[in-house]
Order: C-alpha cells, then structure tokens, then sequence
C-alpha cells in the first residue's frame, strides 16, 4: 500500500493524523479513500491541492497512476508570477 | 507507421538556437498593439472613483447628480455586482476567494485600502468622466486603520473583516483576527538538530512591499452587444482567466465572453486577476457602448496588487564541518486587504536549496488596509529565500569557509528530501554553484568599499492546462496559436520546436496568440509554465500531424501503415517501397489536402505535469558610496538551470530580468506610508526602480540539467533568477562595509545612517 503523508495544514482535518497507507492506485481513489475516512477534507481535496507521487509534484490530474510501493505527499497547490 | 521522436530528430535544430524574434518587428516599429492601442467606434472612456480612506464603512453611495451629467452614460457602483459566496480559485500564486475578489474589484460593505474602488463612470469623454467622478456622493463611516504587518497581528488592531477568523489553529479562534492563516511545515526533530549544532545564526529581516513595476499600466476595452455577449481586449497574463472571472462575477456564461489578449508590458505576476476588466464590462452593457478604460500609474501603484512586505526571523544551525543541522523560520507576510499572501510558498521555499534533515517554518498571512497583494515572480521566494541565504553566509563568515563552498556542501540533489515533503527528482544547483565558482568574475580582486556576495534561490515551476494549434496552410506554411499571452519570448520558443517537430524552416511557421473563442481553456502565463507547457502541447500537436499525414502518404502510396515514417519535413517510403514512390513533403500534401481528407492540423490540449524545478546562483559586485550611503551594482553574473533552453536569448533575458527586478528590490523600491494610512510615493519618481543606466550588462551562465519529464528538458526559468539578488547584494554589503543590513530595500538614506551609527561614514 502507498504511504501518504499530509503536509501543512491539511493534518488538522484528520484529526492531526498526518500519515496514511492507502490502497489507492490512482489519484482518484486517493482522493476518494481520504474523503471517506475523513468527510472534513473532501471539499479541499475539490478545490485542489497538488499531489507528489514518488518525488513528481502533479496538480489537478486525478488520473495519475499510485504504485503499491509509491510515496505520496498532498500538499497545498503551487502557483507563481 | 514509423515515427521519430523529439529533440530536433525530425528537423533544422532550431531548438536551443538564437532565432529572430517573430514579433520582434511590431514590437521596435510601435506597430505592436497594447492594451490603451485599442480602440472602438463610439466607445467611452470609464474612470474609477477611488476611495480617499485607508479604512471605512461604506455608508452610502449618492450617484444621482453625476448621473445627471450630459455625456455620462452608466455609472456602476457595488449594487451593479452579484455578492459571491466563499470559494477559492486558482489566481497567480495562491488560492482567491470569489467573495473577496468581488470586493476587490468594487468595495462593498467597507473600503479596505486607500485607492480601492467605489464607483466608476462612462461618458463621452475622459473630462467628462472626471467631473461624473466628482460629482458622486460617497457618505464614508472611516475607521482605524493599521498598515504594518506586525501591528496588524497585535490584539487590539483594527480588523479589517469581522468574519476572518485565524485559520490553522486550535482550538477554533471564536474572534475575528487580522491574521487569516498560520501554516507550517516540519521536517525531523529542529530541537533535535540544533543540540547537534556547534553554530548557530538568528536573526530577524524586514522586507519592504515592492511592486512588480511593468511599463504597461492595466487597460481594457470592452464591448457588449445587446445580445448580451461580451467582447474584451486587455493585457494580461492570462484571458482564459480573465473571462472565467469576468463571467462570475457578472453572471455571464463563459461561452458569451471573448477575450483578447494584448501585447503585454510586462507582468510579472501583476496581471494575473482582473481590475478593470469586469468594470469595463459592466459599463459596456449598461451603456450599450464599448468603454475603455485605462489606469494611470497612481492608480497602478494604490490599486493594483504589490507584493507582500515581510517579517521574517531565522534560526539555522550548523556543525564546525560546515553541515547545516537544522533550520526554523517564522514567516509574517502582508495580504493586502484580503487574504492571500504567497506565505504557503515562502514557507515551502525557505530551505529547499538545502539538504537539511531537521526544519520547521512557520508562516502567517495576515490582513492589512493595503492593496490586496498580487503574484510577484516566485511569489514568496525572494522573501524568505533572502532571510535564509543571509544567515547562511554568516554561517559561512563564523566557520571561516568558502560561502560557494558551504552552499555546495548542502545543496540539495536528486534525491533529497525537500522541508515539504517530497524527495527532488535532478536538480541543477551544484551546476549553478560551480558554473560561479569557475568565472573570471568570482576571481577578481577587490577593493576598498566593494563587497562580493553570492546566494542561491530555488523555485517549484508549474505546468497546468494548455492548449496549442499547428494548422497547415495551402501553401505548406504553418500557423501556430499559443493560448498564453507571450511575455518573454514565448512565440520564438514555441516556433523553434514547432519549426524542428515538423521539418520546416523556422520562418515558415508564423505564430500568433489566439484568443478565448480560438482554442479550449488555457491557464495563465505564470509559474514558469508558458515555454514548458506550450512546448509540450505544441509536440502533442505536430504529433497528430506526422501521424495525419502518414496515414494519408499509405492510402496514396497503397502502402501499409508500416511502409511510411515522417522523418526530417517529409513523409518517406520505407523500404521497396521506396523505388516506387518518391516522399512527400508537408507543401506537397497541403496542395493535395482537400483531395485526401481536408485540411491538416494539430490541436495540442493536455494538462502540463512533470515541471522541474529550477534552482540558480548569482554573483554581484558592489561597491558603497560612505559619503552618500548609495550603492552602485558594478558586476552581476548569473547561473540558473534552465533544463533545455529553448531559445537561450529569451532565457538569458529571464535571467537579467529578474536579477534587475531583484536589484531594485534589495536597494531602491519601497511602498512608504503617511501616518494617515496613504502611500506616499504612487509614481515611478519617488518609488526608484533600477533602469538601464543602474546596472552594468547582467552575465548570464545557462546551466542544463535536463528535466526528465518534458520531451526536450526544459525547466521554467522566469522566476528563480529574481530569488537570489536580495541575498547576494546583502552579503556583498556586509562584505563591503562589514554591517548585516537586516531591513530592505538597502536605501541610501539607511545605508549611510548604518555607517554613520559606526563612525564609517568618511572615505
């Protein structure tokens, strides 16, 4: 199962639980496993927050394959100037 | 059917060559259109009333003597937009809250800033306008007012929202507060590290609001039919999102509003939300006339979004061998009147050139009766990047080491584990550091009042939606669309590679920037993402092309799918085939296209993912006028990884750039409030920005450490280079005078008060 780890504030909507092994194997079930278990965090995981899988920052493709082995990091959505 | 890949394989190899700019032309014989170029029959002229206050209730607004003005023709105030409830868009570097961006654009319930807009006027003339605008009756309840960011966060300020409560806390804050948010991120033990630390630096940094500064002031023209759809040309980073914005505001559907992009004058992050766009609309449809609009600098500089002014205080830890062992920072960034500063980025930037295993950084964003912030190149970087790149050649001072030398050991590599999480795919910093250690520059002597310094900056780099179009025209030629507006060099970049994926000559590709009806939805030229993602779309449109094409060259020749390959401009027989038949080129099949399946083109449409970062370091020379307090920049040399350049020109123009903007935000630029909450210098003669005269030629070292994710390499490069100039120019002070300025900008009248509080103010 891929370790997920929630950086930042996102932990505060899961109780303060900050790591997770999940069975998802997209970013869409990534999505969808964390907002079942944790309702709270649904409407940040819609508005968008980047997701690094295995060291590559993906933003807004719920589509991105998850390997068993992957790590994976949600973190708030990068922009610029 | 056979296909080549990428990386000039199929063409002239333009890709990484210095080619003419295909709008080079417009641009130096003024032909080029900006965003006041453009007019229309009938059209108005619509000005904006501004508030006079830093801080007031909105108590009534009286339009009915302006109204009655011969020659006014709409007046649009709060009661012309729908309120907006809570929800965050994508806008530049953060999140925007539609509910704040609809108060941003017109005040509602209060004024938050000096300069914000309370009412705007279209008549037939500008005089005409002027004199609506004074005749407009504005009943203001003002209130307190707190500028500083720091003030602003004490208990007792005046709260700018009475529903903003701290966000990122426990428990729940149950009142309203000035601070919208506390973020923080952790990497390993810091209490831990810093046991481990036989050194240790700490101090606080103050950064000024500085403001992007583009030539170009914000301008629109707006025309709405009486259909009730929308045309709108302005410059902009991005029209894609100016029209979603626009539409929402307005309640428009987006399919009824048709933005045009302008030439643009620079942006740097500055025109990445709408000002005058959504006013102009407005008017026009009340008017049932087109209305331009144009700001003037006063107004660019009150009402338009700088970038956050900071506190920033650093602890950082090191061994007597050179390893940093640990890093804290806390992080207090302005927001303007709303919330939304790049601290979230400023947090994740702090440290990631670095390879520390323990670090923790908390940041705040926090409201203030200034203009809401904007995006600012790498917005939040430069920032917190300066306060940490300071304290690291302290670091370097205390253990007597080689500041190039201290940074190289730390960098941050392919693998690390970046203070946000994810581990770094190749990175280019130790690149940069050694491409500064080899120069001539690094080995100059100096002397007496010169400093050198030298520091590194890091930043994400983004992809996002875009969309892109190659269409083969009769005679073989190409027209290429990009979706986002071309700030940097971007229609050259793009053809280079369209020139190379397809064969051609580069001057049979002509590109242009299509407009909101031309192509699907395009994110803004921002993040670094323009060359990176329009090159990859571009690809993925020549691709359907090569792939058009040879199934057309099989059904010609009776051949297999595997009997054809496009290769170099032509599509080929393979082999017996090949005594048959003689290849194709793209002219030969656009003479036949309407008798093989009609006209040819591809239509790249992806959502960009794989941005690498780019990371660099810069070198400056300075030297420091004691009488005065002045600095004079007298050698500037910078490294960055640029992956790929795509056209080094262009490149190596990111690169001066930013470290100019950088410059001036180290040494000159500062917003300066009055006691009464208003800004002092709204004009380009008391806010100093560096112009050419300022600074010698900017040496620019083009490292490339290919991104494995992007089909040629490329990395964004627009706003690393303007992260490392704070840094560097404080270490070439310290350097110079042997005083750590701590507060920027590094202004004369600072500068010679630090010398004279140290008795070294005589030559």
């Amino acid at each position: 199962m891929a370790r997920v780890v929630l950086v930042g504030n996102l932990a505060r909507l899961t109780g303060g639980v900050a790591e997770f092994r999940l069975s998802a194997t997209s970013v869409k079930q990534l999505f969808e496993q964390l907002a079942a278990l944790y309702p709270e965090i649904e409407p940040h995981l819609r508005e968008g927050v980047a997701v690094a899988v295995d060291g590559q920052i993906y933003q807004d493709d719920l589509f991105q394959s998850i390997a068993p082995d992957s790590e994976v990091f949600l973190l708030p959505q990068i922009a610029g100037g | 059917m056979a296909e080549n890949g990428t990386n000039g394989t199929n063409g002239h190899g333009y890709v990484g060559t210095r080619t003419i700019r295909p709008d080079g032309v417009d641009k130096v014989t003024g032909r080029a259109r900006f965003g006041a170029d453009f007019n229309l029959p009938g059209q108005l002229i619509g000005r904006v009333l501004r508030s006079p206050h830093p801080h007031a209730r909105l108590v009534k607004i009286d339009t009915s003597k302006a109204e009655a003005l011969p020659g006014v023709k709409a007046i649009i105030t709060r009661d012309d937009f729908p309120d907006q409830p809570s929800e965050f868009i994508p806008a530049g570097e953060m999140m925007m809250n539609y509910k704040d961006v609809v108060r941003n654009v017109m005040a509602r319930e209060k004024v938050l800033y000096e300069g914000h807009a309370v009412a705007a006027v279209a008549a037939t003339s500008a005089a005409i306008a002027r004199r609506a605008l004074k005749l407009i009756d504005v009943t203001y309840e003002v209130l307190p007012h707190v500028i500083d960011v720091v003030e602003a966060m004490r208990p007792g300020a005046p709260i700018l929202h009475d529903d903003l409560f701290t966000g990122g806390v426990e428990p729940k804050p149950d009142k309203p507060s000035n601070i919208a948010k506390r973020v923080e991120i952790t990497l390993g033990d810091v209490e831990a590290g810093f046991k481990k630390a036989d050194v240790i630096v700490e101090r606080e940094f103050k950064t000024a609001p500085v403001h992007q500064g583009y030539i170009e002031p914000h301008a629109a023209l707006a025309s709405v039919s009486e259909d009730g759809s929308a045309e709108l040309w302005c410059c902009t980073q991005g029209h894609f999102i100016v029209r979603a914005h626009c539409a929402r505001l307005l309640g428009m559907d987006i399919a009824k509003v048709r933005v045009t992009a302008s030439e643009i004058g620079g942006g740097f992050g500055g025109k990445t939300v709408v000002y005058l766009e959504p006013l102009a609309i407005a008017l026009s449809r009340k008017a049932k006339r087109p209305v331009k609009m144009v700001m003037s600098r006063e107004e660019v500089f009150k009402a338009s979004g700088p970038t956050s002014g900071a506190v920033v205080h650093v602890k950082m830890g090191a061994t007597n061998d050179g390893k940093f062992v640990a890093g804290f920072a806390e992080l207090k960034y302005q927001a303007g009147a709303f919330q939304g500063s790049p601290v979230q980025p400023g947090v994740f930037c702090a440290y990631a050139p670095y390879d520390i295993e323990n670090v923790r950084v908390i940041g705040y964003d926090v409201v203030s009766n200034r203009p809401k912030v904007a995006a600012y190149r790498a917005p939040g970087a430069p920032i917190s990047e300066f306060a940490v790149e300071s304290v690291v050649d302290e670091i370097a001072k205390k253990l007597r080491l080689d500041p190039i030398e201290l940074r190289m050991m730390n960098a941050a590599r392919e693998g690390t584990k970046a203070a946000y999480g994810p581990k770094f795919g190749p990175l280019g910093l130790e690149e940069t550091l050694n491409s500064i250690k080899k120069t001539e520059h690094w080995n100059t002597p100096l002397r007496k009042w010169q400093g050198r310094g030298v520091a590194s900056g890091f930043w994400f780099n983004i992809g996002g939606e875009t969309c892109a179009s190659l269409t083969i025209n009769e005679d073989g030629t190409v027209s290429l669309m990009a979706g986002t507006p071309d700030i940097g060099g971007l229609r050259a970049a793009l053809t280079n590679v369209a020139a190379d994926e397809l064969g051609i000559p580069y001057e049979k590709v002509r590109p242009i920037i299509g407009d909101t009806g031309s192509l699907g939805f395009t994110f803004l030229t921002g993040g670094s993402r323009s060359a990176f993602s329009g090159s990859m779309a571009i690809v993925e449109a020549a691709k359907q092309i090569k792939a058009e094409l040879c199934a057309r060259a099989a059904k010609l020749w009776d051949a297999k799918p595997d009997q054809v390959e496009f290769k170099e401009g032509h599509v080929r027989p393979l082999g017996a085939l090949a005594e048959k038949v003689k290849p194709m080129s793209i002219a030969d099949f656009a003479k036949v296209a309407g008798k093989t399946g009609g006209p040819i083109g591809g239509y790249g449409r992806i959502n960009a993912q794989g941005a690498g970062p780019s990371l660099g370091t810069h070198l400056v020379d300075l030297e420091v006028d004691p009488e005065t307090g002045r600095v004079t920049i007298l050698r500037y040399t910078v490294a960055q990884d640029a992956g790929k350049a795509l056209h080094p020109a262009y490149v190596e123009g990111q690169f001066q750039g930013g470290a100019v903007q950088g410059i001036g935000w180290a040494l000159n630029e500062e917003y300066i409030y009055g006691a009464d909450g208003k800004l002092q210098n709204p004009g380009f003669l008391d806010y100093r920005m560096p112009v050419a005269s300022d600074v010698p030629m900017i040496d620019a070292i083009l490292v490339e450490v290919a991104n494995p994710k992007h089909p040629y390499g490329v990395r964004g490069v627009g706003e690393t280079p303007i992260v490392p100039p704070l840094g560097a120019i404080a270490n070439a002070m310290e350097q110079a005078t042997g005083i750590r300025f701590t507060e920027l900008p590094m202004s004369p009248p600072k500068v010679l008060k630090a010398l004279k509080e140290r008795g070294l103010n005589k030559v």
